[in-house]
């Protein structure tokens, strides 16, 4: 028995190195900022001004909403192109299917710093295609700005496509073709099977989709940091200046701000989490 | 029927075309002489990459980037894999915990880590903030998810926890059964998860930006230094890093659809394998006592 107790104080002596860093470099630190959140810029009194304050400027409500609208519109359009490319993805043979999936995988690691880099040199000032095209007379981008609020977008369905198209395309394989068959054996036309099969069986994948962007867009802060620096109002590039920029440091208002991203961030992997349990079933 | 196939391609074509643009250009940019009226580059060099691979600012970035991630998976690895096989055969009442704990950090943005970590190391008793350790500790919770899910699948696939009731109860001791006969069949499961953490600190920005900075600069804070100077150097720097990232990422990629294809019974076959090979003499032995 005794021996039995010794060998546990080994084994909970082998996960302290796991614990300390749990403690030190995750838990700890979300607290800190939990708590810091709650303190005056004095960082001694207790209060919720912090909050009151983001809530009543302008300027930090303005970062919200366009941080809010930002990521709803790209991954709203990312998952209207992802639900159609990934249906015509099924189309192909399964090697074609397996390259293609691939290649999604592998654009969807070109994101942040390289990837608003790509863009520059295609569509910034001196672009590639910005230039190309005013020679040629086509002024199709000639109202374009790469650094703006289109640009930003534009980046941002970029890298949200080859995620999007990674996690819809497996929902496809679970529309069978009995089913297909059934419904028009049943009569139904092409339009009824996806009308009142098709889209519900694909709904909750979907929806799990876009929280998945929404949350990745609204974490988003490499690719914009290279994109517009600090001339665009977004939340991650707000509360990067607000605890780390030397001219407009706020730390415990930048930790509130903190608090309010991470509370959307785990909504939304909360909403995805119910939307998920509700096509696989399985998973409790 | 054959219209409906030939709009499908189309699709197909126009997303593939529209992903893969940006790359063909940076590499076709990189290696441009001289581009700036025609479709195609008039000339093509190799010059950007020479001075790319002459710049001494490049390797000590990329050592600083490939120290980071030696460290810190190597760490994920040795604290990881001990805990989670702790927790699964011993504790397993706290396996929530282990995986809420585990995930939490797949829904904290760097952007928000990186708040309360400068917050908690920027002074007190240990003001790492600036330094290489604060990463090191950061980068260890963004891979913790990756590491969770990778040996945990693993641990599941090959049925640890029976695996070391036989082999106790074939006379081994828990950690020869972890040493012997788990261990050597969730290595490739590991690997996976191990290379999927390389490529994603490869390409962290957020925590090295706001952390530390250009005072231990990463092969992104580089990148991002050189985002305002010649177009053309950068690209061959984005071609580069992108090329690592794609071997990284295709050996995983490889490594997985391996293992897709091969059927479940050959694997499972391949743990009899392993636990034959260990304990046959005490398998011999305990037939022996019966006969």
């Amino acid at each position: 028995m005794r021996k039995i107790k010794k060998q546990k104080f080994y084994l909970l002596a082998l996960l302290l190195p796991f614990i300390l860093f749990v403690v030190g470099f995750e838990i700890g630190p979300l607290v800190a900022m939990l708590r810091d959140s709650f303190h005056a810029d004095d960082g001694i009194q207790v209060t919720i001004q912090q909050y009151v304050t983001i809530f009543k400027s302008k300027f930090y409500l303005q970062a919200i909403q366009n941080s809010l609208v930002i990521s709803l519109v790209s991954a709203v359009i990312s998952v209207i192109i992802a639900v159609i490319a990934a249906y015509s993805f099924t189309k192909f043979s399964q090697k074609v299917q397996n390259r293609l999936v691939m290649i999604a995988n592998m654009t969807s690691n070109f994101e942040g710093i390289p990837l608003s880099f790509s863009f520059i040199i295609l569509l910034g000032n001196n672009g590639l295609f910005t230039l190309l095209f005013s020679k040629l007379g086509l002024d199709v981008f000639a109202g374009f700005n790469l650094y703006s609020w289109t640009g930003l977008i534009f980046v941002y369905i970029y890298f949200q496509i080859p995620l999007a198209v990674m996690l819809i395309y497996p929902s496809y394989q679970g529309i069978k073709k009995q089913w297909k068959e059934a419904s028009s054996l049943l009569g139904g036309t092409k339009l009824s099977f996806w009308l009142h099969i098709g889209i519900p069986v694909l709904l909750p994948s979907i929806a799990g989709t876009f929280s998945i962007l929404f949350a990745n867009a609204m974490g988003a802060y490499a690719t914009a940091y290279a994109l517009v620096g600090s001339n665009y109002n977004l939340l991650s590039l707000q509360i990067a200046s607000l605890v780390s920029s030397d001219v407009t440091l706020k730390p415990q208002l930048g930790s509130a701000m903190g608090v309010l991203l991470a509370s959307a961030m785990i909504g939304a992997m909360w909403f995805n989490n119910r939307m998920m349990r509700r096509i696989r079933r399985d998973l409790r | 029927m054959k219209t409906s196939l030939s709009f499908h391609k189309v699709i197909v074509g126009l997303l593939v075309i529209y992903l893969v643009i940006p790359l063909a250009a940076t590499l076709l940019f990189s290696v441009a002489g001289k581009w700036d009226h025609t479709i195609l580059p008039e000339s093509f060099t190799m010059k950007w990459y020479i001075e790319l691979f002459h710049d001494e600012r490049f390797y000590g970035a990329l050592q600083h980037t490939l120290f980071l991630i030696f460290v810190t998976v190597g760490l994920g690895v040795v604290i990881m894999l001990p805990t989670i096989f702790i927790i699964t055969v011993y504790f397993s009442k706290w396996e929530g915990w282990l995986q809420t704990v585990a995930m939490l950090p797949y829904g904290i943005p760097p952007i928000v880590g990186a708040v309360g970590l400068i917050k908690v190391y920027s002074n007190g008793p240990l003001p790492i903030t600036g330094t290489p350790w604060i990463l090191v500790g950061a980068y260890f919770i963004t891979i913790l998810p990756f590491m969770y899910q990778g040996i945990r699948n693993s641990l599941r696939t090959v049925n640890a926890v029976q695996l070391v009731d036989a082999a106790e109860l074939l006379g081994a001791t828990k950690f020869q059964a972890f040493r012997t006969v788990v261990f050597p069949n969730i290595i490739s499961g590991i690997l996976v998860s191990t290379l999927l953490s390389v490529a994603l600190l490869f390409s962290e920005f957020a925590f090295a930006n706001l952390l530390v900075g250009g005072r231990f600069e990463t092969i992104q804070i580089y990148l991002a230094d050189k985002l305002n100077s010649s177009g053309h150097l950068t690209s061959a720097i984005v071609i580069t890093y992108y090329s690592i990232i794609l071997l990284v990422t295709g050996t995983v990629l490889k490594l997985t659809f391996k293992k897709d294809k091969v059927p479940s019974p050959s694997s499972k076959k391949r743990s009899v394998f392993f636990i034959n090979k260990p304990f046959r003499q005490k398998n011999t032995a305990l037939e022996g006592e019966n006969s």
